[in-house]
């Protein structure tokens, strides 16, 4: 049986567009630094140090091994994860198995991202075949603007419910310190802003950010040492699909890969109404509709339902089911730090005597970020 | 060990210095369907995940595992990539295993070094405050690595062109290695310089090629196979970034990684206990460095260690059987193709260059500049 695996530090550096004083290692080293103070501990106890980031975004080949002075990873093991969007929920997963396997008992995991320092569209374009899609593709927004349209199509959505999507994502990240755009932005001001690629605007898109997450992961016998409180990673799954149409679920198709994700991980958790057994949902979501759309497909609630719940107000942070409280991805996005930045919001959220919750984190896996 | 973990079948192409009839998803197509089929079971069905290797520079490809799931029929299923020696990845799908969460995983790495500029990889992966500007590659981090061993140790560039004579004389035997060759240490040693001491035959090919396996929960792996092979100890370091911060004569992260992983598996005198090594030597000085770190001989005997003759063929340890990275095998796929070779000797299926009654081996993975990062693991067969 695997051995339980608890969060039981959490270190996260402030996110912004652009921080030309600040290198990459410096970031990593702010965020560790933070982790470590808050689990109490030192790098020295940690056994493990394991890194994610994706290399052409900064450019760096090999950067887990390249910073690794900075990460307190020099002289102690560990590797690097790359896979895309994901790849913090795929470093917290490394973690985890490090821990679960027996093989380790405290673990340092770190995501991170300096943005300002590399072409992300043409970094990003690159995911696609260069044979057949690489060149009409261009970067994330290519597809997710037709899924936003074929979502619009078949459930009903407005353009207004998108723009609902970011006036609440930035009253959530005006209160969180930490989050890279914290303007207020009111329903109309979102759709007066500029068109990128119908139907998303400037405002409904992520940023491109820059930021470090680290997280201490613990053993049971160990978490329980370290700290009064530690927040348990219950359970993950990962699902991936082929690359290309039927990924980002054009036409009458769901996204077969979240459905698939929400299916697991509810069935082994005993979740029959996720959004009466979990009390919060921090998601990765990188483009306005994905919340109403990504809900759904999470099986979280009823196909055509995710904008529905939008305007009765549900999902805002005051609401019934807070989805992304910390401001989410629309208002940070640090690719290689972003879901793992997930993982940690979530942990914060559940340290909150307020909240209590069933279900710790959804970790979810999305191939094209 | 918590529990164990079993190697059912490995696979790999063979490596070549370029294929360019080949796709990178042909490889991995074709080793999967070789290794699934040599371990008896169905891809669709059977997989429960996936971990893959690759890295984003040398496929020119972000998230360079974007097109496996067509390859590895894995739609839906989980799949994780290690950016890092195919070592890691075999190390991950173990965790993959002890952790309960998984009972049978294929794990695969692909390369094509032919495809893209190698040195301007390696440059990109320097830091890029201080060194990255200097033009390094690995090549240079290498002879410095080199020059400073022989002043340490007065290890001599005779005894580094041995490796080659042993590695490439080996490879003869071995139907997938790429450059088998019979040589002289003279002839290494005048072979067009590189970079002062390492002469161009005293240096891996660039080559193409890829490399899977199917690892399994102890029970899965006794049904699968009567020949299983148990991965009984692991140990991974990372060596500082800097060349100034290390001192490169010496390999503190791979002798740590060794003895993590020597200790898990019991092992208390490595050239007793063990009956064959494959190591990852990119450049000919570090087969003489790695076996000091993996305890095969004192420090700074590594000279001593080839001149014995102990790591031959049919030597008292043999190191490199197959030929090692000298006779060829891309990068990220090294080390798991070192994993592979070990496999094969001890389920009996090296062929030519079989190692009699192998029953233990070690293979070890490492990348980065001039050895950065190690992994060791322990290789058995049989037991409890």
């Amino acid at each position: 049986m695997a051995n339980r695996v608890a969060i039981v530090g959490i270190g996260q550096t402030t996110h912004s567009g652009r921080r030309p004083y600040v290198n990459d290692g410096e970031l990593i080293y702010d965020a560790v630094t933070r982790a470590l103070e808050d689990a109490g501990l030192t790098i020295n106890d940690m056994e493990a140090v394991m890194a994610g980031n994706m290399d052409m975004f900064e450019g760096h080949h090999l950067n887990d091994a390249m910073l690794n002075l900075y990460s307190g990873a020099a002289g102690r093991p560990g590797f690097k994860m790359n896979t895309g969007g994901t790849v913090g929920t795929m470093t917290a997963i490394q973690g985890w198995y490090h821990i679960a396997s027996g093989l380790y008992d405290v673990c340092l995991v770190i995501g991170w991202e300096k943005h300002d320092e590399g072409p992300a569209t043409p970094a990003i374009s690159t995911i696609t075949d260069p044979a057949v899609d690489r060149h009409f593709l261009v970067g994330a927004i290519g597809g997710l603007a037709t899924v936003s349209v074929a979502y619009m199509q078949r459930s009903g959505c407005k353009l207004e419910h998108a723009a609902m999507v970011r006036a609440n994502a930035s009253q959530a990240a005006h209160r969180n310190p930490m989050a890279h755009m914290r303007e207020i932005y009111s329903v109309e001001d979102v759709m007066k802003a500029r068109m990128v690629m119908y139907p998303l605007n400037l405002l409904m898109c992520c940023p491109t950010s820059l930021g470090a997450t680290a997280m201490v992961l613990a053993s049971e016998s160990k978490a329980k040492k370290i700290c009064k409180k530690p927040v348990w990673m219950k359970d993950h799954v990962t699902v991936h699909v082929e690359y290309g149409g039927a990924q980002f679920g054009i036409g009458e198709k769901r996204w077969t890969s979240h459905m698939e994700a929400g299916a697991k991980l509810f069935k082994r958790n005993h979740i029959t109404k996720p959004m009466q057994e979990t009390q919060v949902f921090e998601m990765y979501d990188p483009f306005a509709f994905a919340i109403p759309m990504w809900l759904e497909d999470f099986l979280v609630c009823e196909p055509n339902e995710g904008w529905k719940l939008i305007e009765k107000g549900a999902l805002k942070l005051e609401g019934e089911y807070p989805v992304s409280p910390s401001g989410g991805v629309l208002c940070t996005n640090s690719i290689g730090d972003s879901a793992i930045l997930r993982v940690a919001e979530a942990a914060l959220q559940l340290r909150q005597p307020i909240r209590r919750c069933t279900l710790h984190q959804l970790y979810r896996r999305l191939r094209h970020t | 060990m918590a529990g164990r973990v079993g190697i059912v079948a490995a696979s790999a192409t063979k490596f070549e210095a370029a294929k360019p009839y080949q796709h990178l998803m042909d490889l991995v197509v074709e080793v999967t369907d070789k290794v699934v089929e040599a371990a008896g079971i169905n891809l669709k069905d059977d997989i429960e995940a996936v971990v893959s290797c690759s890295q984003d520079f040398w496929d020119g490809r972000t998230i360079s595992s974007m097109p496996i799931p067509d390859a590895v029929c894995s739609h839906l299923k989980d799949e994780s990539k290690v950016a890092g020696d195919g070592a890691y990845a075999v190390l991950y799908g173990a965790m993959h295993i002890l952790s309960g969460d998984n009972k049978l995983i294929l794990v695969v790495s692909h390369c094509e070094e032919s495809i893209t500029d190698g040195t301007m990889i390696e440059n990109w992966s320097i830091d890029h405050i201080f060194h990255r500007w200097l033009g390094l590659d690995y090549t240079m981090g290498a002879a410095m690595q080199a020059r400073r061993y022989m002043d340490r140790y007065k290890v001599t560039p005779e005894q580094f062109a041995k490796v080659v004579v042993k590695n490439r004389g080996n490879a003869l035997k071995n139907k997938l290695a790429q450059e088998a060759m019979n040589l002289t240490v003279d002839q290494v040693l005048k072979s067009k310089m590189l970079a002062d001491p390492i002469t161009e035959l005293q240096k891996k090919p660039v080559s193409d090629g890829a490399c899977a396996m199917i690892l399994a929960s102890e029970e899965v792996a006794k049904k699968l196979t009567p020949t299983p092979v148990w991965i009984t100890g692991s140990g991974n370091y990372y060596e500082h970034h800097n060349l100034g911060d290390r001192d490169l004569a010496e390999c503190d992260a791979l002798i740590k990684s060794a003895k993590r992983a020597y200790k898990m598996a019991g092992i208390n005198n490595p050239v007793k206990d063990l009956d064959l090594v494959e190591l990852s030597e990119y450049y000919a000085h570090e087969e003489l460095l790695w076996t000091e770190g993996l305890g095969l001989c004192g420090r700074g005997e590594g000279g001593k260690l080839i001149d014995s003759g102990k790591t031959q063929l049919k030597g008292e340890i043999p190191v490199n059987p197959s030929g090692g990275l000298l006779s060829g095998a891309p990068v990220t796929v090294a080390g798991m193709a070192r994993v592979a070779e070990a496999v094969w000797q001890l389920q009996g299926k090296a062929g030519e260059h079989q190692v009699q009654g192998a029953k233990r081996a070690v293979a070890h993975g490492c990348g980065g500049l001039a050895g950065q990062m190690h992994c060791v693991l322990v290789l058995e067969k049989g037991g409890k």
